[in-house]
């Protein structure tokens, strides 16, 4: 597929792949989503906004140039932001293509990094050469305030221009938590959300802190996705038990909110409000008892992103999917096409 | 439709003495633009007094480290709501620090020329700078927000946004052309907002302090004679009883749907 290079959430000409309940698959005008929902519904999208998790600076034993993309971190908590997983590379910005980006000079615990006003030592080796775990100076609000002014939006190549956090931000973006965008969220602005009530559906969220999607290395890219802590609130978890009852399906907008919603429901099928630890990797095996429906972007075959898909649909459909997205000409990567994809019966 | 403000205050007081549960204010995640001075600075006290939980901006670093000295808890930013590059790292950290939003006031406001001018002598710069704070850098900032606070209306904390008017957004008074110009469109956004959120939860007030004894108001009117001037702390008790009649587990009268404004001669 070829990349959408224009960071435009909701471009007029988007298009959407529909498969439904009985394999038939369709293409529409991504505008035309909210006509696939019936009443009694429930569509969930993830609110997190996007934090600018790519901090340019210098490895100070070496004095050499670095980016650090955060990508992980133990909770939600507002004040817990002073430790988190990162992936380091060497000299260069997002215009080369991860995979082609140097690795950072040899890191060891306890080397200081210094990211513009911020300044970081590493605490942990994660087992490769570029994840560490670190840990920030200073007080949880300089650390807003530092990523505030000094990070930007992790980018990759496939997108020349710099991004700006109103690129990455959905409409509905909340708490600032997400590593990447919940990109699936960008086909919502506040007239669909009020079209999805006009269809008597109803709307609700989650907040998962969706994390990066590549890191340029086949071992590393391997084990997303990372783990990623969420939060489901109590209204959501009352609405989907109130769907379920009268027999309404779930609709995740993203692989993220599947994620959350299939985590919290691993013990016994019920989801469960407040927060928790999304590990488990979803795929061809992975039984979903949730999620009915889901609104994705268009994943290439081998993406994490794709293997959470085959818990929705067989090898079969899913590998004629990827042949029409090809042939009609999809746009793919987050500010692509999407796809709509009903769980087979 | 217009309710004046007595009756809305003393319906609020009235409730609040009704009961002796905790401070409805109590745990409120709240963000207040303009937070080191006037009426900024008179709710930043008054709502970390009764138990908010409180961001702030202002654009001078050295106001708002004083002022977070002062209020021990408050999370200070520093920041410019008329500058585009600013919104987004003031939004990040307002939602990132407090850890959610329910409250936004939009409190921060420029006068437009000083000493004030009659609108065909006023500056274009002066006027552009009055909409870059006064109706840009509020659109701006809530447009950011607005996520956050239906995050809030969705989980039944309710969520409201109050921007500071003035009765010159009504009003036709001779040299005050460019604020109030700012103002009657900031009034405007405001109830179209309040319309087009509804069904979201997420409530939209537009109101008049008043006239206040504030560094504004003496830039504005330099030999008024403080003693006729409403106390900035008695209109942040006023507006904040206006926020809470707003949040959810009030009983409202149904004509309290539209922003209301709450000083006299100001009306909708």
């Amino acid at each position: 597929m070829i990349a959408a290079t224009h960071p435009i959430q909701r471009p007029p000409q988007a298009k959407l792949l529909v498969v439904d309940a009985e394999r038939h698959i369709a293409h529409v005008s991504r505008s035309a989503f909210v006509n696939f929902l019936r009443s009694g519904d429930l569509v969930i999208a993830n609110d997190a906004a996007t934090l600018p998790a790519s901090l340019e600076g210098i490895h100070l034993a070496t004095g050499r140039a670095i980016e650090v993309r955060l990508a992980g971190r133990p909770s939600l908590k507002p004040e817990d932001v002073l430790r988190f997983n990162a992936i380091i590379f060497g000299e260069g910005d997002f215009h080369t293509r991860t995979e082609d980006r140097p690795l950072p000079p040899s890191l060891t615990v306890g080397d200081q990094l210094t990211l513009a006003s911020l300044r970081a030592t590493i605490e942990n080796l994660l087992g490769h050469s570029r994840l560490v775990s670190l840990r920030f100076d200073g007080t949880p609000d300089e650390v807003w305030a530092g990523l505030a002014r000094h990070g930007r939006p992790i980018q990759y190549a496939h997108v020349p221009t710099p991004l700006a956090l109103w690129d990455v931000w959905t409409r509905i973006a909340g708490m600032p938590v997400a590593f990447e965008p919940p990109s699936a969220g960008f086909a919502l602005d506040w007239r669909t959300i009020a079209a999805i009530r006009q269809r008597g559906a109803a709307f609700a969220t989650i907040t998962h802190a969706a994390g990066i999607s590549s890191t340029g290395d086949d071992a590393l890219d391997r084990l997303l996705p990372f783990d990623e802590p969420y939060r489901i609130p109590g209204a959501t978890a009352r609405a989907v038990q109130r769907t379920k009852q009268r027999g309404g399906r779930i609709i995740a907008i993203g692989t993220s909110v599947v994620r959350a919603l299939e985590n919290a429901a691993m013990a016994d099928g019920e989801v469960r409000s407040g927060e928790g630890m999304a590990t488990q990797h979803l795929g061809a095996t992975s039984r979903l008892r949730v999620v009915d429906a889901i609104l994705s972007g268009t994943h290439e075959p081998g993406t994490s992103h794709y293997e959470l898909l085959r818990a929705f649909l067989d090898d079969a459909t899913l590998r004629q999917t990827s042949v029409e997205l090809d042939e009609f000409g999809y746009l793919t990567h987050e500010f692509g096409d999407s796809v709509l994809i009903e769980r087979v019966a | 439709m217009t309710i004046s403000s007595d009756t809305n205050f003393d319906k609020s007081i009235e409730s609040k003495n009704e009961t002796s549960e905790a401070d409805p204010l109590d745990g409120l995640r709240v963000a207040i633009t303009g937070g080191t001075s006037g009426l900024g600075l008179a709710l930043v006290r008054e709502f970390m007094r009764r138990g908010a939980r409180v961001a702030f901006v202002a654009r001078h670093r050295e106001n708002v480290e004083q002022v977070a000295c002062e209020q021990a808890g408050a999370h200070g930013i520093v920041g410019d709501i008329s500058l585009k590059d600013d919104i987004y790292p003031i939004a990040m950290q307002i939602v990132g620090e407090l850890g959610g939003l329910d409250v936004l006031i939009n409190n921060a406001s420029d006068l437009g020329p000083v000493p004030l001018a009659m609108l065909s002598d006023t500056e274009c710069e002066d006027l552009e700078r009055a909409f870059a704070t006064n109706v840009f850098g509020v659109f701006r900032l809530t447009k950011a927000l607005m996520g956050a606070l239906a995050a809030s209306a969705r989980e039944g904390r309710g969520a409201v946004a109050l921007n500071v008017s003035s009765d010159a957004a009504i009003n036709a008074y001779g040299g005050w052309g460019a604020y109030s110009a700012s103002k009657a469109a900031l009034h405007h956004l405001s109830r179209i907002w309040n319309e087009e959120h509804a069904a979201d939860e997420v409530r939209f007030l537009s109101l008049d302090p008043g006239d206040m004894d504030t560094p504004m108001h003496t830039a504005a009117i330099p030999d008024a004679d403080p003693t006729t001037l409403k106390r900035p702390e008695t209109a942040a008790r006023e507006l904040i009883d206006a926020i809470i009649a707003a949040l959810p587990g009030r009983d409202l009268p149904s004509t309290q749907s539209t922003p209301v404004f709450t000083s006299e001669g100001a009306t909708l």
